[in-house]
């Protein structure tokens, strides 16, 4: 099973990378682009089958090492 | 006085910081690598600058889950002193041992250029040899060392008297446009709580000698020996 987690900057914390990407859009051309945010994506391959067990191994691992909880948030999506 | 400094794959300030420690204790500081699990029984250890890991993931992320990191913690807690400096600054904060997070800087730029430092407070056993209100001029070298907490956390250090040092003009203005990477309040070092942790982002082991442009980071060494001895 695999587990993707997107990591996220919470809102109000300042994202100067995403900003750096928005203000070299717009100077492509490319307007209309309100905000931009930047974050991670990690890819996991679990020996679990148990998706239960999965989640909540991989919930552990986001809080721990995966994402800094004082300015990221995370998602977790398993797939078959 | 003993004190050990902790090596990671790409810290690259251990040295400077031997010497610095040396010159004010007296005797060579331990240096020990980050496998260790051991960590000699010492009274202070210090986690020094450079790229632990490559930075990857965060800054300091992968070293503050080190096996000697956990020991370095967990001693921390029991009161031995602790100071970690530019990314050990990073991997402390991320081990837990310090409230808050250092963010990229604000201009995404690597910053590495002398500043000037104000002594916020001097009771603790790292500034004591400092006056209050005091200008330092100390190097810094980073690209993440952007301060930030959330506004509860930054109310607990500003009421516990936790920030160490701030950026700020040569005449001690402490404003935004001396502040080389947009963190909060111009912060530049802060306490734990019980004050025996200290993370700073400038390089104090930098200014220890007048061919180094300034001298005035010698006292926060001569400060933590006095106070450990």
């Amino acid at each position: 099973m695999k587990a993707r987690v997107h990591v996220t900057l919470k809102n109000g914390v300042l994202d100067p990378q995403g900003r750096a990407i928005a203000h070299a859009l717009g100077t492509l051309g490319f307007d209309g682009v309100k905000d931009v945010r930047q974050g991670k994506f990690i890819e996991l391959d679990l020996g679990e089958t148990d998706k239960a067990k999965a989640k909540a191994a991989v919930d552990q691992m986001c809080a721990k090492l995966l994402a800094n909880t004082v300015i990221e948030n995370y998602t977790i999506d398993l797939v078959d | 006085m003993k004190a050990a400094i902790v090596v990671f794959p790409g810290s690259n300030r251990e040295l400077d910081a031997k010497v610095a420690l040396a010159k004010a204790i007296g005797s060579e500081p331990i240096m020990v690598w980050h496998r260790d699990t051991e960590l000699p029984k010492v009274d202070l250890v210090l986690v020094p600058g450079g790229f632990s890991y490559g930075d990857y993931l965060r800054t300091g992320a992968i070293a503050a889950h080190s096996p000697v990191l956990r020991e370095v913690k967990a001693r921390a807690e029991k009161g031995m002193a602790v100071i970690g400096i530019c990314n050990g600054f990073q991997i402390i904060t991320e081990a837990g041992m310090l409230p808050g997070v250092l963010l990229r800087n604000s201009h995404l730029k690597f910053v590495c250029r002398n500043v000037h430092l104000k002594v916020a407070t001097t009771q603790n056993m790292f500034t004591q040899r400092y006056t209050k209100d005091q200008v330092l001029s100390v190097p810094v070298a980073h690209h993440d060392g952007n301060y930030f907490v959330d506004e509860k956390g930054l109310g607990e250090i500003e009421a516990n008297d936790q920030v160490a040092f701030r950026y700020c003009a040569p005449d001690g203005t402490v404003a935004m446009e001396h502040n080389p990477n947009g963190s909060l309040r111009n912060i530049a070092g802060i306490f734990n709580r019980t004050k025996n942790v200290l993370g700073m982002m400038p390089h104090p082991e930098n200014a220890i000698d007048p061919l180094q442009g300034s001298t005035d980071g010698f006292a926060l060494f001569q400060g933590m020996v006095e106070a450990l001895s």
